[in-house]
């Protein structure tokens, strides 16, 4: 495979987010538009800059309506990515193609839902119409048996996992105590102080055996933006540019929407393993080159899972290499250091990207020394997404 | 439910069902002969006063569980309770009211479930026996394996009284209060809606059909569950996908399974909880011995799961719209 040509060659110059909270009380087009506005501002750029625009197909916020709020003019490139939080890196990708390609100079990507005072997707899917086509036939499989909400999806292939590997519930409160411990000195964090115990996660109650509630990402209102342009661009400009040194989406063999369970073994996420491999090839590194990672974090189970497909460790070791503080700031690898979807906020992955963002420039709140590179990922289960983003250099 | 009583029915709770009742014939060794004949209990205790004295009895005694025996009405008696209703029809008595309230919830069948009996003292021949009824309990609506409805507990004690005892209700109900109290009885029933599905769960998420995956759900309507076989290679698939993943061809049938399987993997769903369904609900993905996988529920204790289990495929019929395998152990 040759090096995808925007890698190395594009750059995200802003990030901007709202407050993320349990009740935002605002409607989701005044989140996005906060968010992209913010993001414009940091980029040090104005709305008239603008002239492409990612986002989510599962994003209820018209580009257009966000480009009349913010008097944006014109677009050339327009884009949404499917999969849930699995889109959350390809909105990167999409908009690093299109500078390259010269379509657009400066592009937002951006994400924006009342996902916990609106339509929360932890209560299921039930009510969801089933009408005839091959989406709502997907979930025919699953819906007359009750098996009807995310943290149900992965828990079914997460029980063979944990029987395969011998990994346990508290291999998975690693995870979770990790994140929190994060949070907890993240002010912009939900949980901002609130670190928990092992103790507390294996005494939270069950969602879906074998997941405690503390093994499941909080639900969240909020928004997030992204601007990407040229790395020649971002050079002029206020912030420390942040190279986007790969950037891959991936669909693995037998690839189904959260329940791939007919593959040869639910041991593993090959469509993460398919962006692995595009990101150690584009970027000419490894594993043992990323100073963090900010993996996506859902659901507890499939971090280990990445951890394995990205190549930090053997499969099915996983549970080993995440002893011994090896995740923590100061670690051989700090993961999730803004708190993760657990600790921090779920917002489909977006909060993430920005906080590798401000690792890479060099001002995170809970900051990793002489940090060069890290890799990200986006949600699990589904048709995925990764990036490796660099300082300039 | 029809209607909701919950408020009337709490009312009835603690109320007496009518006036001490004395029973027709005092303890007497005819009855208990027969009983013990019935019974099949050889105890000696019960007809030969010279076992009796044995132990230490004054003479033989009747077989505790006869407790209730000595107040029944006989066999075509009634409780003077109903004759007095006749007369005076405004007049409803707590019980009665009970089970008409009961039958207005849609609550129309009964059934008993249970019958606790204490004995403080052996009865005797010659003994005379009144017994005093009490509603104790009237439930909330349950779910039940027979269908909705409310548990009722009556209370009756039983005491012993002698000629002196008073005939006019006012006077038994006044004398009951200094009678020798020698047994309780707790009878608990159900009354409920028939029927086989609880009418208070709606029915379970539809599934999408589509010409893909008609197949399947008709399939199991007609009992069988079947599998997509590709004619080309051979190759079986599921769920439903229109081309064969293994050679391309889009050229299918179907083949009926078995049924018998293993556990691959599975969960207990705890929440959301979804009226649709009960919790905790397991969930089992079924590496069927044909070679496909199925996401089905299954009817197993939960405390029993296990991944490689062997399980077998029961087809519910949930509806008329819908039927699913459901697996069973395959050892039972
Ligand atoms: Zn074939």
């Amino acid at each position: 495979m040759s090096a995808h040509s925007f890698a190395g060659n594009t750059a995200i110059v802003g990030i901007g987010a709202t407050e993320f909270s349990k009740n935002s009380g605002r409607s989701e087009l005044r989140l996005a538009v906060e968010a992209v506005k913010a993001a414009i501002d940091d980029a040090g750029i104005q709305p008239s800059d603008v002239s492409g625009m990612v986002t989510f197909s599962s994003d209820t916020n018209p580009d257009v309506d966000i480009a009349r709020s913010l008097g944006m003019g014109e677009l050339t490139f327009f884009s949404r990515i499917h999969y849930g939080g699995g889109a959350a890196c390809g909105t990167i990708q999409q908009a690093a193609l299109a500078v390259e390609a010269g379509v657009a100079d400066y592009v937002v990507c951006y994400r924006a839902f009342n996902e916990r005072s609106g339509n929360r997707f932890g209560a299921g899917v039930q009510g969801r119409p089933p009408l005839a086509n091959a989406e709502s036939a997907h979930l025919a499989t699953y819906m007359p048996v009750g098996l009807l909400t995310p943290a149900s999806w992965v828990a079914l292939a997460a029980q063979r996992y944990l029987h395969m590997t011998g990994a346990t519930s508290e291999d998975l409160g690693t995870i979770a105590v990790l994140d929190r411990k994060h949070a907890a000195t993240n002010p912009k964090a939900w949980f901002y102080e609130q670190p928990i115990t092992m103790e507390e996660h294996q005494a939270s109650r069950w969602i879906v055996e074998p997941l405690h509630l503390l093994d499941c990402c909080q639900e969240t209102d909020g928004a997030q933006a992204i601007v990407v342009t040229s790395k020649e661009r971002a050079r002029d400009l206020p912030q420390r540019p942040v190279i986007i040194q790969a950037a891959a989406q991936g669909s693995g063999a037998g690839q189904d929407m959260m329940t791939s369970y007919y593959r040869d073994d639910l041991l593993g996420l090959p469509e993460m393993s398919v962006v692995a491999r595009q990101l150690w090839e584009t970027s000419g590194m490894g594993p043992s080159d990323m100073d963090a990672a900010i993996l996506y974090d859902h659901f507890t189970p499939y971090v280990l899972y990445q951890l394995e497909e990205l190549g930090f460790c053997a499969k099915g070791e996983a549970k080993d290499f995440i002893q011994g503080g090896r995740l923590e700031i100061g670690g051989e690898l700090p993961m999730n250091m803004h708190g993760g979807q657990l600790g921090e906020a779920y917002l489909h992955g977006m909060n993430g990207i920005a906080e590798a963002v401000r690792q890479v420039r060099g001002h995170a709140v809970n900051q990793v020394e002489s940090l060069e590179n890290i890799v990200v990922t986006a949600g699990t289960g589904v048709p995925t997404s990764g990036l490796v983003l660099s300082t300039d250099r | 439910m029809t209607q909701d009583h919950s408020h009337s029915l709490a009312e009835l709770v603690g109320q007496s069902t009518g006036p001490p009742w004395v029973g027709l014939d005092p303890v007497n060794e005819p009855m208990i002969r027969h009983w013990v004949e019935a019974m099949g209990d050889a105890n000696p205790i019960y007809v030969d006063a010279g076992a009796a004295l044995e132990v230490g009895l004054e003479s033989v005694i009747a077989p505790p569980t006869m407790l209730q025996a000595w107040s029944m009405v006989g066999l075509t008696g009634t409780l003077e309770r109903d004759s007095q209703r006749g007369q005076v029809k405004e007049i409803e008595h707590p019980n009665d009211r009970m089970m008409r309230l009961l039958d207005e919830e849609g609550f129309t069948s009964v059934v008993a479930t249970n019958c606790e009996q204490e004995y403080l003292r052996p009865l005797k021949p010659g003994e005379r026996i009144a017994v005093s009824s009490v509603i104790e309990t009237i439930s909330d609506v349950k779910k039940t394996g027979l269908g909705v409805g409310r548990f009722s507990t009556t209370r009756s004690d039983f005491y012993v009284v002698d000629d002196s005892f008073p005939e006019d209700p006012e006077g038994r109900t006044n004398a009951i209060t200094s009678a020798e109290h020698v047994g309780t009885m707790r009878f608990r029933i159900l009354k409920f809606a028939p029927g086989a599905q609880a009418p208070t769960m709606p029915p379970r998420p539809r599934p999408a059909i589509t010409q893909d995956n008609e197949y399947f759900y008709e399939g199991l309507k007609a009992g069988k569950l079947l599998i997509q076989h590709c004619t080309e290679c051979g190759t079986l698939r599921h769920p439903s996908l229109p081309g064969c993943g293994a050679c391309g061809s889009l050229e299918w049938d179907t083949v009926e399974s078995a049924g018998a399987g293993e556990i691959y993997s599975f969960v207990v769903v705890h929440y959301p909880q979804v009226p649709s369904f009960e919790y905790p609900l397991p969930i089992g993905l079924i590496a069927l011995d044909e070679g496909t996988r199925i996401v089905a529920n299954l009817d197993l204790d939960v405390d029993s799961i296990a991944i490689g289990m062997r399980v077998q495929a029961r087809i519910d019929k949930l509806d008329d719209e819908l039927s699913l395998p459901i697996f069973i152990s395959a050892a039972s």
